[in-house]
């Protein structure tokens, strides 16, 4: 069927849009708690840090482009500054020489922040097991969700992302100042 | 073609010793979002003009040199893909080619078609890479989001012939796994159809753009001389204006049976680097429509590897049933295919210039020593000198289009 | 098979020019499939270098690395250094070695010649330790600044040391 530039086409589908959180509603009046409040507003509105180093960058690329569109995930801005992202996504290889350099990032990043490792490199080295390579990030900061696959499919980054989401949507307001948490900052030595 | 258009200002003076001048030093890098990728520039700033520039780059070094050592043949070509990773099947054909250089292999004809095929497909993706992010670094972002969805097409071809989207791991010494599937034929006549519309497109958005062109004619210039010095191959030696290219120096793969032209530059600007990458995807489109038409006449519907038992893995029916087959398969897989001693270079013209590929055998099942030469790594290093008095934001733009892939940078 | 087109007449006016110019200078002078392969001493290959590309066209340089052979079947340990001349006019290729002893593993630095060499030298020290006068910043490259050794040698370890989950009585090592 030719189109008319002009004439508006029918809509794919109808916009989605995020359930409310459980609560009691009334006129006028809506209550819930305010944990899952602010968890929808999180979640829906995640500022990430694209860390790209390598191959994965390509396919973060992609992901960023028309074909897959991560902005449907409430991910239209790109935060380059550290300063204020919620989420840092380490996308390909980190070398030992890099190591210090995505640690400062990290704590450079203000609370709270989520940590997804895209990728083999990231998550464990991958096929890199050599003397310059960091064996996985996890060696240096704490990470939320791996993405496995060498680069992952722009399915496989989005299917991240919405671990990422439901992570962030369920966090409780306290976990940041929790004794587990302040214990694993700790064990990476990050104060 | 271009002029320099604003000659008289564009250079900044330099301060010169003794001047009392405040410079200050800014470190672009290793995670700067204007570069795309991990390089470190230390800069000496004049206000806002490049004094000098100091790299240290090795971020993502993965020491391939070292791990080829320890790799069957095979494996290697798993080692190349992360070369640089926008255009893998090149690697992997360059890779190939100097294996079966070593071997002493002769491809049949129609494998050649189908590696051109592959190639030429992988240097368009590599090239809209480029250029769409110049137009991102002058501000352009919508045609870095049109010709992002035509470069998908690539990719599902890819996924066609080997089931890869990014790291290919495509082909194998002596030819392909198998046969181009009618899908992939299908998809890449496609291809052909539908990507000249978006090409141009895309080129009209750009190319005579007023912004556009006032942004890059005359930025980060280059003269031949200090190009050829400086180890420059490819598009980048070729927007110099030099109409060097291994395909047709040192033909490789059947191109010496093609017809293409070489696109060059005559300043060696950002203008005229995006030009040449411009041109070549077109010549690269009408090379992968001639091997099209060649696998059509060719009276050879089928072959897609060359006769190379001990090379090749054979189909699964024949290994069950067949000593033979179970013996050459058990080789294969673990890497004991025999290897001759010796020593061969064999060089593929890669996205960024000239792949090459120096490979030393004692004999063994790994190499003793592989060299990779890396257009990237080699010509990364005149960059100080191409932004020498230019402007900071300049300096991004020519990084951009000198398309410095960190993989195949650091290795 | 892919090859370069083999320019006999050219490689034996290389190897002449050579050998008249430098008359112990010439140690091997190989054949490998498309490719002439000229060894030549430790001292010749700077001045080898400046004659080719001065009197025989070959104006561009390819790749430079380094290459280690460790002691074994009567050589000895030694480093090597190989370095790929390419003519754009003549099309044509060629290959020059040299090797020196482990312990005084010293070049004059190429990039007098060819300023392309500058990073390809840092990275032959990177990884092999070879040294070369002369040349304007001789520091690692791709390693960290303090990496203790030159990985590339044969005896160093490829894979990573501070790995715990490999069980080498799973790999059969």
């Amino acid at each position: 069927m030719k189109q008319d530039a002009l004439t508006p086409r029918p809509a794919l589908g109808k916009p989605t849009i995020v359930p409310s959180p459980e609560g009691h509603s009334g006129p006028g009046f809506m209550t819930v708690s305010l944990e899952k409040a602010v968890g929808l507003a999180r979640k829906n509105s995640i500022w990430p840090l694209p860390f790209a180093t390598s191959c994965c960058g390509i396919e973060f690329m992609a992901t960023m482009g028309a074909n897959y569109d991560l902005a449907r995930f409430g991910m239209e801005r790109l935060s380059f500054s550290p300063r204020q992202s919620d989420l840092l996504m380490v996308m390909g290889t980190i070398a030992k020489k890099m190591a210090p350099i995505l640690r400062d990032v990290y704590t450079q990043m203000a609370e709270p922040k989520w940590v997804l490792s895209v990728g083999a490199c990231a998550s464990s080295g991958g096929i890199f097991d050599t003397y310059s390579v960091l064996q996985g990030i996890d060696r240096v900061i704490p990470v939320d969700v791996y993405v496995p696959g060498c680069p992952p499919r722009p399915e496989q980054i989005i299917d991240g992302i919405l671990k990422i989401q439901e992570l962030v949507g369920q966090e409780g307001m306290r976990r940041r100042y929790s004794k587990e948490y302040e214990e694993l900052l700790r064990k990476y030595k990050i104060d | 073609m271009s002029t320099p258009m604003r000659p008289d200002h564009w250079q900044h003076d330099l301060v010169k010793a003794g001047e009392h001048k405040e410079l200050n030093v800014l470190n672009l890098g290793p995670t700067h979002p204007a570069t795309h990728g991990i390089f470190q520039n230390v800069l000496t700033m004049d206000g806002e003009y490049i004094q000098s520039a100091e790299q240290t780059i090795g971020y993502i070094h993965r020491a391939f040199e070292k791990l080829a050592e320890r790799r069957p043949f095979y494996q290697i070509t798993t080692l190349t893909d992360r070369l640089n990773y926008c255009s893998s099947p090149i690697n992997n054909m360059g890779w190939h080619m100097t294996v079966e250089k070593l071997l002493g292999i002769q491809t049949p004809e129609r494998v050649d078609y189908l590696r051109i095929i592959a190639m030429e497909l992988a240097r368009i993706a590599d090239h809209i890479i480029c250029n769409a992010v110049i137009g991102v670094d002058t501000g352009a972002l919508t045609g870095f989001t049109y010709i992002f969805q035509d470069r998908e097409l690539i990719y599902d071809i890819y996924e066609e012939i080997c089931g890869a989207r990014l790291t290919t791991n495509m082909g194998r010494i002596g030819g392909f796994e198998r046969d181009f599937s009618e899908a992939a034929w299908r998809k890449i006549r496609h291809f052909l159809e539908h990507f000249p519309k978006k090409l141009k497109e895309f080129e009209s958005l750009l190319v005579r753009n007023r912004i556009f062109m006032d942004r890059t004619i005359g930025c980060g210039a280059f003269p031949l001389d200090r190009a050829l010095a400086y180890g420059f191959t490819g598009p980048n030696l070729r927007a110099c204006g030099l109409d060097h290219d291994v395909r047709v120096m040192d033909p490789y793969c059947s191109y010496e049976k093609f017809d293409f032209t070489i696109p060059i530059g005559t300043g060696g600007d950002t203008y005229d680097r995006f030009m040449v990458r411009q041109r070549e995807m077109w010549e690269s489109l009408s090379i992968i429509r001639q091997a099209v038409e060649k696998c059509d006449r060719l009276a050879d519907r089928t072959t897609y590897k060359a006769d190379v038992p001990e090379w090749v893995l054979p189909p699964k029916e024949e290994v069950y049933n067949e000593m033979e087959a179970l013996i050459y398969h058990f080789k294969i897989v673990m890497g004991e295919s025999e290897v001759p001693a010796g020593e061969v270079y064999h060089c593929v013209e890669g996205g960024n210039g000239e792949l090459g590929f120096y490979l030393v055998s004692d004999g063994g099942r790994t190499p003793f020593r592989l060299h990779f030469r890396r257009p990237c790594f080699i010509y990364y290093q005149a960059f100080p000198e191409m932004v020498k008095g230019i402007m900071l934001s300049d300096a991004i733009l020519t990084m951009s289009s000198m398309n410095v892939i960190a993989g195949e940078l650091d290795a | 098979m892919p090859a370069f087109t083999i320019q006999a007449e050219r490689d034996q006016l290389v190897v002449d020019r050579l050998r008249a110019a430098f008359p112990d200078g010439v140690v091997a002078d190989e054949q490998f499939h498309d490719m002439r392969c000229i060894t030549v001493r430790k001292e010749v290959l700077h001045p080898a270098l400046r004659l080719l590309r001065d009197e025989l066209d070959f104006n561009f340089l390819t790749t430079l690395c380094g290459m280690h052979h460790p002691a074994g079947a009567g050589a000895e340990e030694r480093l090597g250094l190989v370095v790929h001349l390419n003519s754009f006019r003549h099309r044509h290729r060629i290959r020059l070695k040299a090797y020196t002893a482990m312990k005084d593993p010293v070049f004059p630095t190429f990039t007098d010649l060819w300023p392309t060499t500058n990073w390809m030298e840092r990275e032959a020290w990177d990884f092999f330790g070879i040294g070369f006068t002369g040349h304007p910043d001789l520091k690692r490259i791709l390693n960290m600044e303090d990496f203790p050794a030159f990985p590339l040698r044969k005896d160093y370890p490829l894979e990573d040391p501070t790995r715990e989950d490999k069980d080498n009585s799973m790999f059969g090592r």
